[in-house]
């Protein structure tokens, strides 16, 4: 009994190693490594637990599990990173929530009022995890259009059905026997997960994948609190913590707050105030825009989603090395809520083999836009979005941009002339040193690479 | 055989490990670079499937009622396909970081 209270331990000391590794990628690998020891550690150590009389539904649980994580990130692409990572947030929530529904099951109405609180907790924010990270999943993938979907009095329909919710929380908690208020409570959880996350719209993504993270961690804490089991309250506590982290940062990237981004169903507003930059967008050549890089002294990169879902990671990193050959210094400028998720650029560069000291991030990359020759925009938009700096009436006013405007000249590879995803208008485009290279990124990319050569 | 009343000393124990545990992610959190909030965020993932630990207790003992194993073996899947999935990832994904990357690298006929 006692050793396996070590393996607890060993655990928990294990996990926040790990989690110190990853404060620089050097050692983030070998910090994962502890982790994995730690739960490998955990798990056998549970094993051994005397309640434990059956064990081929944990054979089986395990295999079965094991081998389809495994088959998941062995053959999952980068690009659908958040795509897995919302799986895998409903998976952890399911799997919290499961363990509270059949300890209620089995226990209900002989559980103290404290356990039966940390239940709630664990129940509500585990059944809502795990839809809202469904919905979540669905957006990304395409399943479910990334646009907000609206109706009216949601926000008051959402309150009402979050404050039943809590009511019949707080009523289980004065009478545990009341199995009518659990279940109640388990099914406005699963509902009020779906009603949160579909009014969220697909390029506020990073903050809902952020919170949902939280929430799973968090209904794992609640969990170790229902079981008395400390590992579980630290290692929950530790993802819960990093969610909520992730989240406020995303939030202070975008200049909003949490309370607009959850229930501002942005992206679905009319356009009142931002119509107003107009002109002629400049088309520029494939050739125009190899010369200026092969003569640039200095080329920013600056991708976005865009980037993602034309898979253009490698096109630029051939470009790139290119350029390098050439004697240019090329950086890349990535902005803290470009793409789907938190840190998804660096990943996908970091895939297409782009080392990380070429990475910058926004407060970097900033002072160095005036002396440089070309940025170059690839598939990102609101991110650099001049609008937000400069027109106090903008949706984002004041979201903090890469202002790559101020670099002599901006080239902007774009799909097409329609808007970015939150329907704004982005006088960048319009600007007298700003070029539009229209077309897919990848092959953009690739033909520039060609060009280069000839110059 | 679990306790299913807290203690009053156990709970103020738990509080006490939730708070610090809360601070020291904080602390730990907050350094981390956001070059790296893509595998943290899988880590963190991975480390929260410790609800494995209640899942196989769950599927393993002598339940009441038969939904509890049921339940409990739906949660040991799931778990460990975040633990496995979780831990997996991320390596992969830290493996292709590189501060430099050695000699430049002759592929696909790129330089002259």
């Amino acid at each position: 009994m006692n050793l396996i209270e070590f393996t607890y331990l060993a655990a928990s000391i294990l996990f926040i190693f790990g989690l110190k590794g990853l404060t620089h990628p050097d050692s983030a690998r070998r910090g994962m490594l502890c982790a994995a020891a730690g739960m490998t550690a955990a798990i056998v150590g549970t094993l051994f637990k005397p309640e434990i009389v059956t064990y081929q539904w944990i054979w089986i649980g395990l295999l079965v599990g094991g081998a389809i994580g495994a088959a998941m990130s062995i053959w999952m692409p980068m690009t659908a990173m958040p795509e897995r990572t919302a799986l895998s947030h409903a998976f952890g929530a399911l799997a919290a929530a499961l363990v509270g529904i059949a300890e209620y099951a089995e226990h209900g109405s002989a559980l103290g009022r404290v356990k039966v609180g940390a239940l709630g907790f664990e129940i509500m924010l585990g059944c809502l995890t795990f839809t809202g990270s469904l919905i979540a999943f669905g957006k990304l993938y395409g399943a479910i259009k990334g646009t907000p979907i609206t109706f009216k009095g949601q926000n008051l329909f959402n309150m009402t059905l979050l404050a039943v919710m809590i009511g019949c929380f707080l009523y289980l908690v004065y009478d545990s026997s009341a199995a009518i208020a659990f279940y109640t409570m388990m099914s406005l959880g699963f509902c009020f997960g779906v009603l949160l996350v579909i009014p969220i719209g697909s390029a506020d993504m990073p903050v809902v994948m952020s919170l949902l993270n939280s929430y799973a961690g968090l209904a794992a804490a609640a969990t170790g609190f229902v079981l008395g089991n400390n590992v579980l309250i630290i290692a929950g506590t530790l993802d819960g913590f990093s969610g909520f982290i992730l989240s406020v940062l995303m939030c202070r990237a975008m200049n909003r707050s949490m309370k607009n981004v959850l229930f501002g169903a942005f992206g679905a507003v009319s356009e009142t105030a931002a119509g107003a930059a107009a002109g002629e967008m400049r088309e520029v050549s494939l050739e125009d825009v190899a010369t200026q890089l092969a003569y640039a002294k200095q080329v920013v990169f600056v991708p976005g989603y865009g980037m993602a879902t034309a898979q253009a990671q490698y096109a630029v990193r051939e470009l790139s090395n290119l350029l390098e050959g050439r004697g240019v210094t090329v950086k890349f400028g990535i902005h803290p809520v470009a793409g789907r998720m938190p840190g998804h650029m660096n990943v996908l560069l970091a895939e297409a083999n782009v080392p990380y000291s070429l990475l910058y991030e926004m407060d970097q990359i900033n002072p160095d836009l005036s002396q440089t020759d070309v940025a170059v925009v690839i598939g990102a938009n609101d991110v650099v979005n001049p609008d937000a700096r400069d027109n106090p009436k903008s949706p984002i006013a004041g979201m903090p941009i890469i202002e790559v405007d101020r670099a002599r000249s901006v080239v902007v590879l774009k799909r097409g002339k329609g808007k970015g995803f939150s329907g704004l208008e982005n006088p960048l485009f319009f600007k007298p040193v700003t070029g539009m290279l229209y077309g897919d990124a990848k092959s953009s990319l690739t033909s520039l690479a060609q060009a280069v050569q000839e110059v | 055989m679990e306790q299913l009343v807290f203690d009053p000393r156990v709970l103020m124990a738990s509080l006490y490990v939730f708070a610090l545990a809360a601070f020291l992610g904080y602390q730990i959190i907050s350094r981390v670079p956001p070059l790296l909030h893509t595998p943290l965020m899988s880590a963190t993932n991975a480390l929260s499937a410790i609800s494995v630990v209640g899942a196989l207790v769950m599927a393993g003992r002598e339940n009441h009622h038969e939904v509890s194993t049921w339940l409990g073996f739906v949660a040991v899947i799931s778990a460990s396909i975040n633990v496995v999935g979780g831990f997996l990832i991320t390596d992969r994904m830290l493996k292709m970081f590189k501060r430099e990357i050695p000699s430049k690298p002759a592929k696909k006929g790129s330089g002259k």
